[in-house]
């Protein structure tokens, strides 16, 4: 049964008012995946506090600043594990200024979940943490509409809050979005089914993450192999052994296919497909493997091995959404490094085409200057042509990084249109 | 029919090894620090998975705080031999007597925090630009906030605050001269998950992670092993249990726990069933609330 558990990973953004670190508590707690000594170092802490019975939220307690001001700073990871799936949380800080940081936990999320507090309804934040989810094509969207212990429980409070946010979600790319009414506090509905809420018919939060349809988040279609390394054993048994080592970005790949080498647009077939277990007859994302050619051509880092009848596009001009991370803002005709799946090349922004006010979602064009936690629309061009699809194609292959020569600091992701 | 998804384990192997090859790849003198401890036993194990059929690619690094366990070191041995390759060894002893550090005074004084000395020291006399590490997230919570690839300054400090965002598979190993990196391929890993992927693999470990008769004595909550360096109080008693190590740090701060488990699905099971975490028998870590974090920022593993 353990063979056939899948990982998946979810993101949570908000503040402590939300009740997030609340919800995550409660989570680990009541699946039983938190220990006796944090616990008892959590019960001490609440008791100090001066609060009544443990508070959960102290569970999410990182470095001694965010101890000190109560607040989550970075993304913090967290782990737990039932007896269906396996879990990673990215947890995130939901404020304006941390915008960065939720761009970071999304980028490798299967599952979102937007926390919103019944009491207040859809409000600018929800829109924002609704609008990143969509920007990083997140493939399924939970939203947890909490504190329905403080509305008495009411559907009629629900049911508002569903249609503000499908309000707000039909404008957006989103396909995959389920509500759950629950109290984070009480336990309601977040593990345990409420019996406070018979109206409401659907699963727990848990469960529904335990049984969401993941498998089809990969893209199997479009077959992209960046090559990180090649291996030359030059060892007894293995004298001309040229393998190249990667893991496989999308799709499949076939011993015997006809591939191109891209950008060389070289072309062979696949010779075999091996792993220290065993030789394959097939590689499917994201599986690390060690692919051979049945000619001998030159294939090194940065390359992409593709299916011949499927090719991604190469382009020295790519129009991207960008987020900018860095402190220092973006600096006029400078040559930065851009890195895109195991290729780096020099890449200049060329220009800005229209930046996002991300809590109206309204579009800026006469401000062109990008800060740290700006999103917009840019276009960008290379030395030497990237190999890309688009983001929402290929999150693996239609994802870049800027980095700055300078500091050599990573200073914007960004997803190719 | 084939499925054409991975479970949680093939998926955390994948992801380890595309990490070990990008370290590979991007940097020029990169090494394993290698403890002999189950983590960089399996971080040594998927560097084979990550370059077969070529070797490791990279030497091993112990920082040898001379308070080992002896099986610790004989494991260590064979390993070496086993797999052909390089041991760079960074002797704490040696740091010591060139008088770079000093030991600490008191009655639970441990080597723990002079290792970060000669760590530092070894990376710079060897070059190193990538030391890869057994860290997990989900040990502690200030290792809950590493990145993959983790930034240290020419003076070998980690500043949390300050870290490269990671994002999607594009990891950023530019450095200038003098900085190095961290880097954590099992950073997903929670210890059910590694003893779940040992007992597949069948990966050896060392002789102190099952159940075995040994002289202890009973301090911190925890069995702490009778060796040379241990100084008895008046009140303690040396007896002997059947224990085994859930960690293993140096001779002198590992507590063991009363234990049958002598096989690995009896350790899984046992894992499985543990309400208390990893490091809690850990002496390191319960000094204060911050006690990782702390080091960490020096340069710690």
């Amino acid at each position: 049964m353990l063979d056939n558990n899948q990982l998946l990973r979810f993101t949570t953004a908000g503040s402590v008012d939300d009740g997030k670190s609340t919800l995550i508590g409660r989570l680990l707690y009541d699946s039983k995946s938190i220990f006796e000594d944090q616990l008892e170092a959590i019960t001490n802490t609440s008791k100090k506090k001066g609060h009544e019975g443990v508070d959960l939220a102290l569970f999410t307690d990182g470095l001694r600043d965010e101890r000190e001001q109560g607040i989550t700073i970075d993304v913090a990871y967290r782990y737990f594990t039932t007896p269906k799936r396996k879990f990673i949380i990215a947890d995130t800080p939901g404020h304006v200024q941390y915008t960065r940081n939720m761009v970071t936990g999304a980028s490798t999320a299967n599952v979102a979940t937007i926390l919103i507090d019944a009491r207040h309804g859809v409000i600018e934040q929800t829109k924002r943490h609704a609008f990143i989810a969509s920007l990083l094509q997140i493939p399924h969207i939970i939203v947890c509409v909490n504190k329905m212990d403080l509305v008495d429980y009411s559907e009629d409070v629900y049911n508002n809050i569903i249609r503000q946010f499908e309000d707000i979600s039909s404008k957006m790319l989103v396909t995959d979005v389920r509500f759950i009414p629950m109290s984070a506090l009480n336990g309601d509905n977040v593990v345990n089914k409420s019996k406070n809420m018979d109206w409401y018919q659907g699963a727990p939060m848990l469960h529904t993450l335990e049984t969401m349809h993941i498998s089809s988040d990969i893209n199997k279609v479009d077959s992209r192999f960046p090559v990180q390394t090649v291996l030359r054993p030059q060892s007894e048994g293995f004298i001309d052994y040229r393998g190249y080592a990667g893991r496989v970005a999308s799709g499949i790949f076939r011993k015997g296919d006809e591939v191109t080498i891209m950008p060389s647009g070289f072309t062979s077939k696949i010779k075999s497909i091996d792993t220290l277990d065993k030789e394959l007859e097939e590689a499917f994302a994201p599986m690390s493997v060690s692919i051979t050619l049945e000619d001998d051509i030159d294939v090194g880092r940065g390359d992409m091995i593709v299916r011949s009848n499927n090719k991604p596009e190469a382009s020295q001009d790519i129009e991207v959404m960008l987020c900018w991370l860095n402190n220092d803002g973006a600096k006029p005709r400078v040559k930065y490094t851009i890195k895109h799946t195991s290729n780096d090349q020099k890449a200049m922004i060329k220009e800005v085409v229209y930046k996002y006010n991300i809590n109206t979602l309204d579009r800026i064009h006469d401000d062109k200057e990008l800060k740290m936690n700006d999103i917009c629309k840019v276009k960008i061009r290379t030395t030497k042509p990237l190999m890309i699809d688009s983001y929402r194609e290929n999150r693996t292959t239609g994802s870049i990084i800027l980095v700055d020569d300078a500091t050599n600091e990573t200073v914007a992701a960004g997803m190719i249109v | 029919m084939s499925k054409y998804y991975l479970n949680y384990l093939d998926e955390l192997e994948s992801e380890a090894i595309y990490i070990l090859r990008e370290v590979w790849a991007q940097f020029e003198n990169p090494v394993i620090l290698f403890s002999g401890g189950k983590d960089s036993i399996l971080v040594t194990h998927l560097a084979q998975k990550a370059f077969y059929p070529a070797q490791i690619p990279f030497p091993l690094m112990h920082v040898d705080t001379g308070h080992n366990f002896p099986e610790t070191i004989n494991f260590r041995d064979d390993i070496i031999k086993k797999l052909g390759v390089q041991l760079i060894v960074g002797s704490v002893q040696e740091s010591i007597d060139d008088g770079r550090v000093s030991e600490e005074k008191g009655k639970n004084a441990t080597r723990n925090a002079l290792q970060i000395t000669t760590l530092l020291d070894a990376i710079e006399s060897n070059k190193i630009d990538c030391a890869i590490g057994g860290g997990r997230r989900d040990e502690e919570k200030a290792r809950a906030k590493e990145r993959f690839f983790s930034h240290r300054d020419d003076f070998g400090q980690w500043d949390p605050k300050n870290q490269r965002p990671e994002l999607w598979n594009i990891f950023n190993g530019k450095h200038f001269e003098g900085e190095h990196f961290r880097a954590f391929p099992i950073s997903n890993w929670t210890e059910m998950d590694v003893w779940n992927y040992i007992k597949r693999e069948n990966i050896a470990i060392p002789s102190l992670y099952f159940a075995h008769e040994r002289e202890v004595v009973w301090r911190q909550n925890t069995w702490i092993p009778n060796s040379e360096f241990l100084v008895l109080e008046a009140h303690e008693e040396v007896v002997t249990k059947k224990i085994r190590f859930r960690t293993l740090g140096d001779i002198t701060i590992t507590g063991g726990d009363e234990s049958e488990a002598d096989t690995l699905e009896k350790i899984a099971t046992e894992v499985a069933g543990m309400r208390n975490t990893e490091r809690g028998n850990r002496s390191d870590d319960k000094r204060s609330e911050s006690a990782m974090e702390d080091r960490k920022r020096q340069g710690y593993f």
